[in-house]
Parts: C-alpha cells; structure tokens; sequence
C-alpha cells in the first residue's frame, strides 16, 4: 500500500477530470467519450480507466474517421481498444465518401466540415448520445479558453459562446431537454506540458507518431507532410525525402506538418516542448485557415 | 521560453521540481477597461509563456483591432472571443494557465459588465485568490465594490487590489494612498479575508513581474512576487471527512463501491463512518484504485470506498466520520445570486444542485434585498438578473449540508429551471431553519383514502387551463353538475372568486401569479386530502407551476384539462370585455395578449369549444373520469 502526501498539481488535476467523468456517467442517460488515439484522448482515456475502477467505463469509445488518418494512428486506436476491451464506435461520412471528399480537392476547410464535423454529428444523432468527452484543453487556443467544462449544445449541436451556462464550483449542472447535448471536457485545465508529464509518470502507451524516425516527408510551404500512403498526390518532380520527424499533433495526414526532431524518448520530447517557439496546434492547417476559425467551427458543432 | 539546459537527465530533474509545485488559482476581476486582460497578458507575456506564431498573430490583431496603434495589445492574448475582439470587452470567463520557478498559476480573467456578473461569479467560484484592479485615474467604482463583495461571499479569503494605470497619474503616491484607504475601510465592512494593495501598470509592467523603479515610496512585494509566495494551504484537510457519493460501482454482485471527491478531512481505512441522511453507520474496507488500494485519502482526492457492511447508499448520501457526521435538513436561509434573465420567482419550483443532489425546491421572497454599494438591505419582492439577496428555501426532500463558510461543496448549490435546464442562481447556505430531528408528521388514523372511499369516489383534481374565455368555467360547471348528479362529492375553484378572497392580495405581474398558482395547488392538495373531486379553473399560463400542482399529489390523482380554444375566438367571445381592454392597453400582462401562455405538453385531455359543445366536452370527460376509475372506490 501507497501513503500519500499532499496532492501536487498533477494529482489535483486527475481528481478533477475523474470527478468531471463520474458526474457524467451519473447523470447523462447515454455518454460516449471521443478518442482520436492523439496523446490528449489517450490520456482521457487512462483517466476515464482509473474513475471507474474496478469498473470499467460505462460507456463506448467512438472515433469519426475520415480515412485520412495516420496508419499509424488507425492500429493503436484499434490495439488500445482491444486492450482495455472495450466497445469501439468507428464512424465515417459515408455521404461524403461518395462525394470523394478529400483533403486535396475539396481543401482543409470544406473536408475537416463534412468529414468531421458533419461526420461528429452523424455519428452523436445516430446513436443519440446525450454527452460526449473531449480532450480538448484549455491552453491550445483562444476559444477553447473560452469554453466551459461542460458545454451546452442545442439540438443542431451548436456551442453559443455569448451564451454559456454559468458554471460554479464542482456543481456541474448536466440536464438538457431532449435533442440537447452536452460536450465535456475533463482535461480542461490541462497544460500541454501537463500532458506530457502524466504521461510520463504514469506509464501510458502512446502513438509512435509523437517519437522521430526517418519518415518520407514532402515540403509543401513551410509545412513537412509525411506521405503515408499512395493516395498522396505528389506535384510534378515532387519526391519524398527521409527525414527524421515528428508530430506534436496528430490529425489527417495530409492536413498535419510534421517536426524535425530526434526525440526519441519522452524526456526529449518534453526537452524539445519546452524550447518550442511555437504552438502546438500550428502544425494543423484547420486552424490558420482563417482567423476565429477554431470559435466558428465550434459553434457549428466541432469538438 | 525559458533558458534551460535541456539533457534528458536534466528533464526528469526539471520534471521532479514541476511536481512539488502546488497550483494557484486566480481571478483578476474589477470593472470594464481597468485593464484586466491587459495585466493577464502582461504576466503570460513576461514569463515567456507566449509562443512566436502566438505573438505574431498577437502583431497582426493588434494592428487590426488593437486599441495601441502600432505597439502590441496584450489584452487580445485573452479576449478569445470574436464578440469580444470586434467589441472590445470580455463577455466570458478565459482560463489561462501559466508557471514559474515557484509555482503554476490558472487565472481566470473575468468581464467587468455587470450583465456578465454570471460569468464573472463562475470565474470566482474555483479560485483561490482574486485580483481586484482599480483604475489609479477612476479609483474605487461601483464595480469595485460589486466584485469585492461577491469574491468575499463567495469565499476567496485573498484578495489584491491592483491599482492600475499609475502611469497615467505619474506614479503619484497620494492617489494611490487615498484608494487603498477607501479601499481597505470597505474592505473591512464586508468582512473580506486578506487584503494586500499594489501599485502598478499593467502597460509598463511596473510593480506586474519587476519591483518598479517609478515608485520608489512603494516597499511591498510586486504583484507576481506576492502571488508565488501568498499561503493558500488547504484548510479543509483537518476537518471531519465529507465524501458526496456520486456514482455506485457494481461491476459485479462481490463489489459494491462509492465513488466521489473527498470534500474535506481524511479517511483511513478501518474508519467508523456514517452515511448521511440514512445515518446509517459502517467502516471503510478499501480505499480503492486503479494503482492499488490505499491506506488513507486526503481532501481532494477522487476515491473510491466499499464499506464492511451491506449498506444502502447512493449518489446524493455523503460518508462522514462517524463521529462528526453532517446534519440533514430542508429548509434553509440562503444568500442567492440571481443568474436568470427572467427574475426569481417565489413559489415557483426549481431544482436545486447541492453536492451531488438534484432535489425540487422553492424559494420563499427575499427576506431582503443587498446593495452591493452601500452594502444596504432593502425590502425585496423578486431578485432579477444581477441581484443579490437573502431569502429562505425548502426543498421537497432532506439533504445532507454544510454552511457554505464551512465547506463550499456541501453549502454551495445552483439554482435550475425545470423548464429551460438552464442555470439560474446560485445559493450559499447560512444555516437551517429546522432540523430534521425536530420534523415529525402527525400520524393520522383517517387518511386521504378512508375519506374518499366513504364518498364512493377517489381523490381527483381537474386541472383546466387555458385562454381568458376560452370556456373553461363553463365547462366545468357542467362537469361538477353532472358529478354531483351521480351522486359524487365535489369541489370547484375558480379563478374569479379564488382572486376576491384568498389571493386578494395578488396582482397579475408573473411573480404573482406563480403565486396565485401555488396557493390554488396547495388548497386543491388539501381538498383532495378531504377526500374530494376538485375542479380547479385557472388559466395557469405557465408550465412550472402545473407541474408544481401535479407532483403535490399522488400519480393519477391530477389531471390536466387543456381547454384548448384558440386566441382569435377567445378573443371574438370577449365576454367580460377584457380583451378589448387590454388590447387598449388599459390591462397590462395580460395573457395571450402581453403576457405569456405556455400550451401543455402532455395534458390527459384536449378540448377545443369551438369545435364541440361544452355538453359534449363535459360528457368526454365525465367518461375519462370513470374509464379511469376516478368515480368508484380505490
Ligand atoms: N496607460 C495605461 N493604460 C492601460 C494600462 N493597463 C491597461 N491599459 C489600457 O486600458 C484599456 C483597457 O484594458 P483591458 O485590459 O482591455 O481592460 P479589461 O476590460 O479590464 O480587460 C486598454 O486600452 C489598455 O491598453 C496601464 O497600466 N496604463
């Protein structure tokens, strides 16, 4: 048996996202939680592991794939599940698969709006799930900064910013009428540098994507995409080059620019983290597409 | 960022020392453009927290939207929001966490509009310390004390005023002096915790993260310097255990565990323990993990208990030390901060959330009103939007509490409208009006079903709603003619005459008429104790309190009759000539016309007497009555 000392902040931070996925699984009729298999939801996961222990969480994981995700990103998702041995939901835009859909043509914009926020409403209708977990923090961007933990969306899934129900102490008010949903956000509070540590400490299996290799990498701007299929449309005399890369961010393959790094380990990772000049999320094209674009998207019902 | 050197053995160093940090978290608060966002962006600024793409999209905005020309504007790191930016204000609470060698820090920068006070109280809620600011120019405003007040009431036992902008007024000694008195004398009159005054400039950055060379009479700390090193050890480790079960865990028949936050205190296991309101008692088998059983759990700490005996508990019950358990009660004196844009309406049933209950409540009439600048109490009938005051609830079960100055999970609650589910208010107990100990039901030989039985009937209330002279008096007066023919034992309330006596003292505003409402119900309620059918015609416009009506009595017992005639017929029979009037304007809140009807949603029966004659209608029902076994004995 383990004594315990004062609470650190990690620790304070763990008893609050277990506390935000108890009072969800309490109170919601049909929660699903979000897991993408990015270090974020995988973190969300282990916590959601640990909140209902000896249990196991009393809800199903569901992943909106577009079918531009990393391979690698596809086979943990699907290896993490199958360890914890629980119920995976993949859904996809069939709609927009017919549509032929892609990064390439259809530009960043209109496919992250069809194939994942469409996608993401599909798949919470279909399944009438009345709660849904995100692993999104507080310190990625403006307007998640914004954003309560548990966040209100009328019945077209939109998140009204200028609108938000106040929210005191632990006193999480989760009723919703019917067609109402709630977004919940258990690693609100969470730094990136949080993230990394906890998942430091505590052992967690991560994509392999997060550490360098040589991987083949094209140049495209100031972005390095790795081609991780065939599927990649290379321009005339494009070749891809080895180049040892990262990701400090996991999205759709051809949407997510890679790092150049040679951490290797999680120490090195954290080490490269903290002399980083620039954010997490600049290697996600959806982002800087346009400026408010994270605030509008959400508002259309993005996570 | 910082300048470190960065080997892996170094990292698990530096790593080691990021965990012994405890966290602080903050609020700035104080009224609008005193520069709030500003010193937030300012401290994010000067402990290097901001990335370069951050900054030159700081660059960019400031140029575009700035309100510094062409220097940056540090306020637009925080306002996140579109709305925000294209205004110039913070609408909504920003969450911003940052570090330093001694510390992490989340500090929520909270609008300074009083119609954003909601906002501003959420912000407050979870903060451990709040940065008050002034303007060194305006000095200690109405929104000062506002925010003072409320941070003080909601507990923040630290506060800081942060008198800004001294460079506008040349670093002057004198004005500061004056607003840290006035500041300080008001302070004491709340009764707020600690108070520490500093002078800075959010914009130079003076007295922010650096001891300001341009105030050479100032000897304090600078403000960084008092926020790394202010006390903020955890006081509620040493009080009795509180363990608010949230959820049961039951993966299988051999496991039956109680999961929640422990609130305040420690618990071992072999500890004797009693469950509240059961009061029944046990002792802690396991403290369960996922990394391992423990020996004990701090306050805090999100755990998981299975006690040595069967006992039957769930979400809602708290786990105290057996020794010092919490008390259990239903009526309470609270103070309340009103959060709805419709104001507080007396009578009306909410739903209150205290800890991890979700219990139907009402709210009597404020017993007064605070202003919060003259700190005077003033008679009150309602609290609208914004408005603070002390009033008396009693929730329809027992719940376990605190005082909310003993602990604010268990004394802290939110206020929730059963209609909208939106959050309303928020309330901190003082204390119980009585104590459970001291309730008991006079048990009665003859009860409800004696009674009615005697009367070859079952207790039965007829609810009809609907429009001014939509029909439902006459409606049902035939019904009561026609029960009374059968020989059964009935009772009609109506509007009109109800308002001529009991509720004379009733208007039509809708605090009023929840009222009006609530008064019926509860004469309805006795008269169905009586044994007898009860005709209630009222046109009851809201939902809330039909519903209030329905959960008094027992299932079945109610039954709502939507006189469903639509406005323009209503309108065109006029027979007290009513609509004309308000149509004139000479009646105000007048329903259907200026005042709201909200059409029932899962009402037993429909009429519309525009289509059918009231006989007929009168007859439907008789018939509904008896098909449902309301005109024999149970
Ligand atoms: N001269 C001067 N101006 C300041 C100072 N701090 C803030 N301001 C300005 O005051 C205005 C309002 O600041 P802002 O941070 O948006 O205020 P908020 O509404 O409290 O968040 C902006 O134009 C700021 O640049 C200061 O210390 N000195």
């Amino acid at each position: 048996m383990t004594q315990l000392a004062k609470p650190n902040h990690l620790q304070q931070l763990e008893a609050e996202s277990i506390h935000i996925m108890r009072e969800v699984a309490a109170q919601c009729e049909k929660p699903v939680m979000l897991f993408s298999a990015g270090k974020d939801s995988t973190v969300m996961l282990h916590l959601a592991m640990k909140a209902f222990y000896p249990a196991k969480p009393p809800f199903p994981l569901l992943h909106v794939d577009t079918t531009w995700k990393f391979r690698e990103t596809i086979g943990f998702r699907d290896q993490t599940a199958s360890r914890l041995g629980l119920d995976l939901i993949v859904h996809t835009n069939e709609e927009g698969i017919a549509g032929n859909i892609n990064p390439f043509t259809a530009g960043s914009a209109r496919h992250t709006e069809i194939m994942k926020t469409d996608a993401l409403k599909q798949a919470l209708d279909r399944h009438g799930f009345d709660a849904a977990f995100g692993g999104g923090r507080r310190d990625e961007e403006k307007s998640r900064a914004k954003e309560r933990i548990f966040s209100f969306r009328n019945a077209q899934h939109r998140w009204d910013p200028k609108n938000q129900r106040p929210e005191l102490w632990r006193a999480y008010n989760t009723r919703i009428n019917k067609g109402e949903s709630m977004r919940v956000f258990p690693l609100s509070n969470w730094t990136e540098l949080d993230v990394w540590q906890y998942i430091r400490d505590e052992n967690i299996p991560i994509v392999p994507l997060y550490f360098a290799v040589p991987r083949p990498v094209v140049k495209r701007g100031t972005d390095l995409i790795v081609v991780d299929d065939e599927r990649m449309p290379l321009n005339d005399g494009e070749k891809p080059q080895e180049r040892m890369v990262r990701f400090r961010t996991l999205g759709c393959y051809p949407l997510t620019g890679a790092v150049e790094s040679s951490a290797a380990t999680l120490e090195e990772i954290i080490a490269e983290m903290l002399v980083a000049t620039t954010s997490e999320r600049t290697g996600r094209a959806i982002d800087h597409d346009r400026s408010a674009s994270m605030e509008k998207k959400k508002q259309e019902g993005y996570f | 960022m910082q300048t470190l050197d960065l080997t892996a053995g170094n990292i698990a160093a530096y790593l080691a020392e990021q965990s012994a940090k405890d966290m602080l978290r903050l609020i700035t608060c104080g009224s609008v453009d005193v520069g709030k966002s500003t010193l937030i962006g300012r401290l994010l600024y000067d402990s290097k927290l901001i990335f370069d793409d951050q900054l030159s999209a700081l660059e960019a905005d400031s140029k575009r939207v700035g309100t510094q020309g062409d220097n940056i504007d540090l306020a637009l790191l925080v306002d996140g929001l579109t709305a925000e930016r294209e205004q110039g204000i913070t609408i909504d609470v920003a969450y911003r966490a940052f570090t330093t060698p001694k510390r992490k820090f989340i500090v929520a920068d909270t609008p300074g509009h009083e119609q954003y006070t909601r906002n501003m109280a959420t912000g407050a809620s979870t903060a451990d310390l709040a940065v008050l600011m002034v303007d060194a120019a305006d000095g200690v405003l109405t929104q000062t004390r506002r925010h003072a007040y409320i941070v003080t009431l909601l507990g923040i036992r630290q506060l800081v005023l942060a008198v800004n902008k001294m460079d506008l007024v040349n670093y002057d000694q004198a004005t500061y002096r004056a607003i840290e008195e006035e500041f300080l004398a008001f302070a004491k009159e709340i009764g707020a915790g600690d108070v520490t005054c500093i002078p800075v400039s959010a914009l130079t950055g003076c007295n922010v993260t650096e001891n300001g060379a341009a105030t050479p009479w100032y000897d304090g700390p600078n403000l960084l310097q008092h926020l790394e090193t202010v006390d903020i050890t955890l006081t509620n480790q040493d009080q009795p255990a509180r363990l608010p079960v949230q959820w049961v865990c039951r993966p299988d028949h051999t496991f039956r565990g109680f999961a929640g936050t422990l609130v305040s205190g420690t618990l071992r296991q072999g500890d004797k323990v009693k469950v509240l309101p059961s009061a029944r008692e046990s002792t802690i088998a396991r403290i369960v993990t996922y990394d391992g059983d423990l020996d004990q759990a701090h306050s805090g700490q999100a755990v998981m208990l299975t006690l040595a005996d069967e006992i039957d508990a769930g979400r809602g019950n708290v786990i105290c030390s057996a020794d010092d358990p919490v008390e259990v009660a239903d009526q309470f004196e609270a103070h309340i901060l009103w959060m709805g844009e419709d104001p507080m309406l007396p009578g009306r049933p909410y739903l209150v959330k205290l800890g991890a209950r979700t219990v139907p409540a009402k709210l009597a009439q404020p017993k007064y009103e605070v202003n919060v600048n003259t700190l005077e109490h003033t008679a009150a009938k309602t609290l609208e939007l914004n408005q603070i005051g002390v009033c008396n609830l009693s929730l329809d079960e027992q719940v376990p509490f605190t005082s909310y100055a003993d602990n604010r999970d268990l004394g802290g609650f939110v206020i929730i409208d059963r209609i909208s589910n939106a959050t309303v208010g928020l309330g901190l107990i003082n204390f119980a009006l009585r104590r459970a100990s001291n309730i008991h039901w006079q048990a009665l030989d003859i009860h409800k079903g004696t009674r009615a039985t005697s009367k070859n009937q079952r207790s039965t209330v007829l609810w009809f709603t609907g429009l001014s002279g939509s029909g439902k008096s006459t409606v049902a007066n035939i019904v009561e003619k026609r029960l009374a023919a059968l020989g059964h034992h009935t009772y009609l309330l109506d509007g009109d005459n109800v308002r001529h006596g009991l509720n004379r003292d009733l208007g039509f505003t809708d605090a009023d008429r929840v009222e009006n409402i609530r008064r019926v119900a509860e004469v309805s309620k006795l008269m169905a104790d009586a044994g007898l059918i009860v005709l209630v015609s009222f046109i009851s416009p809201f939902r809330a309190e039909r519903r209030m009506a329905r959960d008094m009595l027992e299932a079945g017992e109610f039954i709502e009759v939507h006189v469903d005639t639509p406005l323009e017929i209503c309108e065109a029979r006029d027979v007290k000539g009513l609509y004309a009037k308000a149509r004139a304007g000479e009646i105000k809140n007048f329903t259907g016309i200026d005042s709201d009807y909200e059409v029932p949603e899962n009402a037993e029966i429909t009429i519309n007497t525009a289509e059918k004659s009231p006989e007929t209608t009168a007859g439907e029902i008789v018939e509904h009555l008896e098909n449902t076994g309301r005109l024999k004995p149970a």
